[in-house]
């Protein structure tokens, strides 16, 4: 070896060691860092959301009558003896202003506004009473429901709600609602 | 301190309670006012011969301590004396504030944006929106549940959220309500009332698309259920694309443990989306193909058009920018130069220009940015202004990267009407008098 080749194969091998020793051994790529704890359907038991097709709904129902009362005892202290709600309390009418939202008025109730009956029992089951949220049973929020729905003439006064027949309530203003058409 | 107690010291009465009143910065102590106003002197002096009448306590977030005349001719506090927490001086008092709530539990307080210094809003100033009340969560029992249209449903505790890999963004909120009163005319006295419902803060937490393949997300399209442990337990249906593309949960902000008014121990934080979709206090994600219909995304936070058709799932935040000094009911003690600064942000993106303009809209300059300017964040900016003390109105538009400029009130009036509420963000006018009083004008 001459000491030119000498001198360059010197070279090389602190190069290599120097490489070597800047760059530590490649860590174990982790595909995934699994944690969690996987669960089942019966831990989702406490947990509900109710789309328009009424899936999750559950059992019971009510009609208009039976509602009357459990509204009166639960919901009129800061809606209204007549569903015109209460400004004063932050509590907003629940009936009335049909044909009003293309006006310098608008008045936006369930029966006004809202586009799904699904809603109103989602709502309802979960953050009313106000000030005693989700106490009420399923069949006082059918009734509820059912109440608040016939006071709007959206059904008829003897109608049972419950889980097969909300779904398929027509709401007045169904159609009122398109998405989004701001260029972006 | 009682509800009522609250709403008495958090809602401004008459306007003389209103402390930002008179004077310009700083926040004048109670006492000093007068002073301040007399004698047409500049702030500095002002302060500097004002002798007060002792306060007696300090302002909410601060610790009373007697002032001595000369602080460096007696010893200071002791080091830990705070009891390892820091507060803020006794001498600061800007505050959130409720204005006109019909409901406590359902109200907001909006951030005092004319005191803020910088880019970033304290946590304690963060503005609030909720829906009922702000709930007690003890973290070691909270947990957040993944299901629906996933491979491995999963139950994840705090802890397992805080070993996943984490990001730190800085981004803006705002409530898609903020600035409302302003859609008809000119009504908020101060830039607090007009445009107080905007914070900026440096969040940290998971993306969602690291939680998505940990739980084996079954698609890209679709819609996720976001779900609240407040006792409204709000929800929100949430694009499935916007999650992945930058979605965070988010446990901490400004460097410590998210705020209990701001979602502790873990939040929704969808960049650029109108601050309700950024579920607080987040305990489930529902993935499905459809979205719910809640009641937040129908009858609430949906913007009623002139033709009685209402647009559904507004979620960006348009590009606004406002001068929040000088603004409302402060005033300007005499002809001279100032800077004019205040704030602007985009939904959409980094916001690519400000202009202002002191004389109603017939001129516009540039201004320039305090900070660089960040996707989906508040930038400051400011402009030098030699006043001259005659009538001037002083305006602020921004533009953001996508080319957005923000409109008028007039053009928003011929664009949607009067009766959308939500998502206002038209120029912002502030009348200069020649007494130097600011009021709210349209220009």
């Amino acid at each position: 070896m001459s000491p030119l080749r000498f001198v360059y194969s010197f070279l090389l091998v602190l190069v290599t060691l120097a490489r070597g020793a800047s760059v530590r051994a490649d860590p174990q790529p982790i595909a995934l860092p699994d944690l969690g704890q996987a669960i089942t359907e019966g831990d989702l038991a406490g947990y509900f959301a109710i789309p328009p097709s009424g899936a999750g709904l559950p059992p019971g129902g009510g009609t208009p009558a039976q509602g009357e009362l459990a509204y009166a005892n639960h919901c009129a202290a800061c809606h209204g003896d007549k569903m015109q709600g209460m400004p004063a309390l932050g509590a907003p009418a629940l009936t009335g202003g049909r044909g009003s939202l293309a006006t310098g008025k608008p008045i936006k109730t369930v029966e006004s506004y809202w586009p799904y009956p699904t809603t109103l029992f989602d709502y309802i089951k979960r953050a009313m009473p106000f000030d005693a949220p989700g106490s009420l049973t399923n069949d006082e929020v059918y009734a509820v429901t059912a109440y608040i729905l016939a006071s709007g003439r959206v059904i008829e006064s003897s109608e049972l709600i419950d889980a097969s027949t909300l779904p398929k309530v027509a709401m007045p203003n169904r159609d009122g609602f398109i998405p989004d058409p701001r260029q972006h | 301190m009682t509800v009522i107690e609250m709403a008495k010291r958090n809602s401004t009465g008459g306007p003389d309670e209103c402390p930002c009143r008179e004077g310009m910065f700083p926040r004048i102590p109670q006492g000093r006012r007068a002073l301040l106003l007399g004698g047409g002197s500049t702030v500095a002096a002002g302060l500097a011969n004002a002798v007060t009448a002792a306060p007696t306590s300090a302002p909410p977030g601060a610790v009373w301590y007697e002032t001595p005349p000369d602080p460096t001719k007696v010893q200071g506090r002791p080091v830990g004396s705070d009891g390892g927490y820091g507060t803020r001086s006794q001498f600061e008092s800007a505050v959130r504030r409720v204005y006109s709530p019909a409901n406590l539990y359902t109200s907001g307080s909006l951030t005092p944006l004319a005191d803020m210094i910088g880019n970033t809003t304290p946590s304690g100033l963060h503005y609030e929106r909720h829906h009922n009340g702000v709930p007690t969560i003890d973290p070691t029992r909270h947990t957040l549940v993944v299901h629906g249209e996933v491979r491995t449903p999963k139950r994840f505790t705090m802890t397992d959220i805080r070993r996943l890999p984490s990001v730190t963004r800085r981004h803006f909120l705002e409530c898609s309500g903020n600035t409302y009163p302003e859609w008809l005319a000119p009504t908020g006295k101060t830039v607090q009332s007009t445009h107080g419902l905007l914070s900026t803060s440096e969040w940290t937490g998971v993306q969602f698309s690291v939680l998505a393949r940990e739980v084996g997300l079954k698609f890209e399209g679709g819609w996720v259920l976001a779900e609240g442990a407040d006792s409204a337990v709000m929800t929100r249906s949430i694009p499935v694309e916007k999650l992945m593309r930058d979605a965070i949960l988010a446990y901490g902000q400004n460097g410590e443990a998210i705020r209990p008014e701001q979602g502790y121990p873990l939040r929704l934080l969808l960049p650029g989306f109108e601050g309700n979709t950024n579920i607080k206090w987040l305990r489930r994600l529902e993935v499905s193909d459809k979205p719910f219909m809640t009641r937040e995304e129908t009858s609430k936070y949906s913007d009623l058009m002139p033709d009685g058709k209402a647009w559904q799932f507004v979620f960006e935040m348009d590009a606004k920018s406002v001068i929040t000094f000088p603004s409302g009911e402060m005033r300007l003690p005499g002809a001279g130069y100032y800077e004019i600064t205040g704030l602007a942000w985009s939904g959409r993106g980094r916001v690519s220009k400000v202009e202002v303009s002191t004389d109603g809209g017939a001129n516009w300059t540039a201004a320039s940015f305090d900070n660089s300017p960040e996707p989906i964040c508040t930038v400051r900016f400011r402009l030098p202004w030699m006043w001259n003390g005659q009538k001037a109105v002083l305006l602020s538009r921004c533009a953001d990267e996508t080319g957005y400029v923000q409109p008028s009130r007039e053009q928003l009036l011929a664009a949607r009407g009067a009766n959308a509420y939500y998502h206002y963000n038209g120029i912002q006018s502030w009348y200069v008098a020649p007494d130097g009083r600011i009021t709210n004008v349209a220009a």
